[in-house]
């Protein structure tokens, strides 16, 4: 089969199998039904994984023209599906994650319909056409369809009225995002007629960046970020994750939030990199970046609902991604790879095993789930090797894609960002050893009530109303132990670091993109890869140094009642300003709303001023 | 160039984000929301627009007359279509938010806080 095929396959075959499912669905069998879109999650898993060995081979990217409108002398009126090992990667990321969240599904709802499994099928085509489509409004379309179906998914449990209201927080927020994104392509046409981005790139480039070019910057990147998590663009997130089903959580957390900082990469590199200088941008993303990766880590520690824990663990690593890639350089793009590679199936595993632990248990707070984890050991295990993933302990891949990230901070003269990779991965990975201390081993007293919280979070949110009895099925612990398998495997696999680099270094090369596309001659020599280090003596020390820093504060938060009173008076100094950042998540769309405007402005602002 | 699409463009974007941070009902919210949207179908049309331009159809018109942006147009049907979807799927929320919390005013929904 020829390489171009399988872009439009991976698309079509799933988007036709839940339109099959659909209209059959009421004379199937509920486990034919699982077993159906199991297996076509799992094929596009494996048409994925032929693709990304069709990109690895040289010129380096798959091209498919819809309906063959292939261009002529360099013009192009027709729509492409342009894939690299880039974005082949983010597809396999997608695929195997959908794949896993099906195979928990089949003994997480007792009662499930047909449309989960068609709506779980329509959002990986969409995640699939967002990352393989080389034209910047089939883009937004992507985006949308994957909006769409995510906030369908959110409210799933539609008798139940947060999670009703969760999605329409999330639907509400995307949505003016989106049609930022939206006026930013209209003003990009306006400026090239056209849309693909290798057009769009060639014509761009050379041009002074104009007010209208970084106009359309700003809001098209808006609604990247609003997907991405980006503080202050990430509200709707804890609430859609605190309410979605989890296997729908694994996938947000997963995969779809970084397909946001995919995104930014994407369309800057193709098509913006040869008007708006690196200069203008990398400082307004790293500061966007790091406030994402250090309020998304103190709200995570501050968090006693497991799954609102677990999202603003996201939105922390988001930042960190959103730093690795605003470096702009290539061994940035590379780490960045490498650590989304690992965090993926870390996150989708975390959330998995929360799920275990609330249809065992009944309950999403830790308070409430104090001590009575006692009868689950592989959960447990699972749970806490977790945690010492999340905080990046080598091998793991999440290890080596921070260590490579740091590395290039340190190369682009950020030095300091070290600090801050250290302290987002520390702190969440806190949490996370904190709950597991808590609901696992009973550690410390059962949490008091929240002094900084006022919402009736912490007692609501059981999502499950009848405790089934007896062990955990083994189709729950299966996919999570697989998939920290995966980041571990993939942290121990030679030669990563060496292809990611030649990876990053094309993915940055906007000419020879152009010119493949476009079906132009493409420019000799091939860009020479960048070196990437891998583990350092350094690295891994740092990889340690998170690791223990997060024992250590789990263990303070633990223990706190048994420490100095004057320990605890500093810590008291500290509440009000936790408060107010409790405060700002209100639950409220019109404040959501309000703080994307600052974000937009913010973010405008910066950039024309650097420029002047 | 005409400035005043521009400015309608922006007028409807503003008005209809106001709208979403103030509004005190989520049908509201939500009918705010596609007043933000049609921001957007005026600026795709608007890009589009050739003075003395008539509709892209060439069916009985001799080919080389002046046509607006055929482009667009698909662009401003997808961007309808999408909007369709997004609005019916939210306003179906809203209605599930009132039969379950009795309320539709987003000052009384603070469950989610925190």
């Amino acid at each position: 089969m020829s390489a171009a095929l399988l872009t439009p396959l991976m698309i079509t075959l799933p988007i036709g199998m839940a339109a099959l499912m659909v209209a059959l669905g009421g004379r199937l069998p509920r486990r034919v039904l699982d077993v159906l879109a199991t297996a076509t999650a799992a094929t596009v898993a494996a048409l994925a994984v032929v693709l990304l060995v069709a990109t690895a081979t040289a010129p380096g990217r798959v091209i498919a023209w819809a309906g063959g409108w292939t261009p002529r002398q360099g013009m192009s009126i027709g729509i492409a599906l342009v894939s690299d090992p880039i974005s082949a990667g983010l597809a396999i990321i997608a695929a195997v994650l959908a794949t896993a969240a099906l195979v928990y599904s089949w003994r997480y709802f007792d009662a499930v319909d047909v449309y989960f499994h068609a709506l779980m099928l329509v959002f990986l085509a969409a995640m699939c056409g967002f990352v393989l489509t080389g034209d910047l409004f089939d883009m937004f379309v992507w985006f949308e369809l994957m909006s769409a179906v995510a906030y369908a998914l959110t409210g799933y449990k539609i008798e139940e009225a947060q999670s009703v209201q969760g999605a329409l927080n999330f639907g509400v927020t995307n949505s003016i995002g989106a049609f930022c994104t939206l006026i930013g392509i209209t003003l990009l046409y306006d400026r090239t007629g056209a849309l693909n981005f290798a057009a769009l790139g060639a014509n761009l480039a050379g041009q002074r960046p104009d007010a209208l070019v970084v106009a359309s910057f700003v809001l098209l990147v808006t609604g990247f970020l609003t997907k991405a998590a980006v503080v202050p663009f990430h509200f709707w997130t804890a609430d859609a994750e605190a309410v979605a089903p989890i296997p729908v959580c694994a996938l947000f957390s997963g995969i779809m939030v970084e397909l946001g900082i995919y995104a930014v990469a994407r369309t800057y590199w193709t098509v913006y990199s040869g008007t708006l200088p690196p200069s203008a941008i990398r400082g307004p993303l790293l500061a966007f970046g790091v406030l994402s990766a250090v309020v998304g880590g103190v709200m995570c520690l501050a968090q006693r609902h497991i799954k609102r824990l677990l999202a603003f663990s996201t939105v922390s690593h988001i930042g960190l991604f959103l730093v690795g890639v605003a470096l702009l350089s290539p061994a940035g793009l590379a780490g960045t790879a490498v650590y989304i590679l690992g965090q993926a199936g870390v996150e989708a595993a975390l959330f998995l095993l929360v799920g275990v632990i609330l249809l065992r248990l009944g309950a999403v707070s830790e308070r409430d789930l104090h001590g009575r984890g006692g009868g689950m050991p592989i959960t447990a295990t699972l749970t806490i090797i977790g945690g010492v993933a999340l905080a990046g302990l080598p091998p793991f891949a999440t290890g080596l894609g921070k260590a490579i990230t740091e590395d290039a901070g340190v190369t682009e003269g950020f030095g300091w960002l070290v600090a801050v990779f250290v302290g987002a991965s520390a702190l969440t990975a806190a949490a996370v050893l904190r709950m597991a201390a808590r609901v696992f081993f009973g550690l410390g007293s059962p949490a008091a009530k929240d002094p900084t919280s006022r919402g009736a979070d912490e007692d609501e949110g059981e999502e499950v109303e009848e405790v089934p009895t007896g062990g955990v099925p083994r189709t729950m612990l299966i996919p999570p132990a697989v998939l920290l398998a995966t980041a571990l495997g993939l942290g121990l696999l030679p030669g990563l670091g060496g292809a990611i680099g030649q990876i990053a270094s094309d993915f940055f090369d906007r000419a020879a993109y152009a010119s493949q596309v476009l079906g132009l001659p493409t420019p000799e020599p091939r860009t020479a890869a960048v070196h990437v280090s891998g583990f350092t003596a350094a690295s891994v020390g740092y990889g340690l140094l998170s690791t223990g820093l997060a024992v250590l504060i789990a263990a303070l938060t633990i223990l706190r009642s048994r420490l100095p009173r004057w320990t605890l008076a500093v810590a008291r100094a500290a509440l009000p300003l936790l408060r107010g950042l409790r405060a700002l998540h209100s639950g409220h769309v019109g404040d959501y709303a309000m703080w994307l405007v600052v974000g937009v402005v913010a973010l405008g602002g910066a950039v024309s001023l650097i420029l002047g | 160039m005409n400035l005043l699409p521009y400015l309608v463009t922006g007028w409807l974007f503003l008005a209809g984000l106001y709208g979403v941070v103030s509004s005190t009902n989520l049908i509201h919210t939500v009918v705010s929301l596609s007043v933000v949207q049609s921001a957007t179908y005026v600026l795709l049309l608007t890009v589009g627009f050739r003075t003395g331009g008539t509709a892209p159809v060439f069916a009985d018109i001799p080919l080389g007359t002046a046509v607006v942006d055929p482009l667009v147009q698909a662009l401003a049907s997808t961007d309808v279509v999408v909007g369709a979807t997004v609005s019916a799927l939210l306003l179906s929320l809203a209605i599930q938010v009132h039969k379950r919390s009795g309320t539709l005013n987003p000052d009384e929904l603070r469950s989610l806080s925190g």
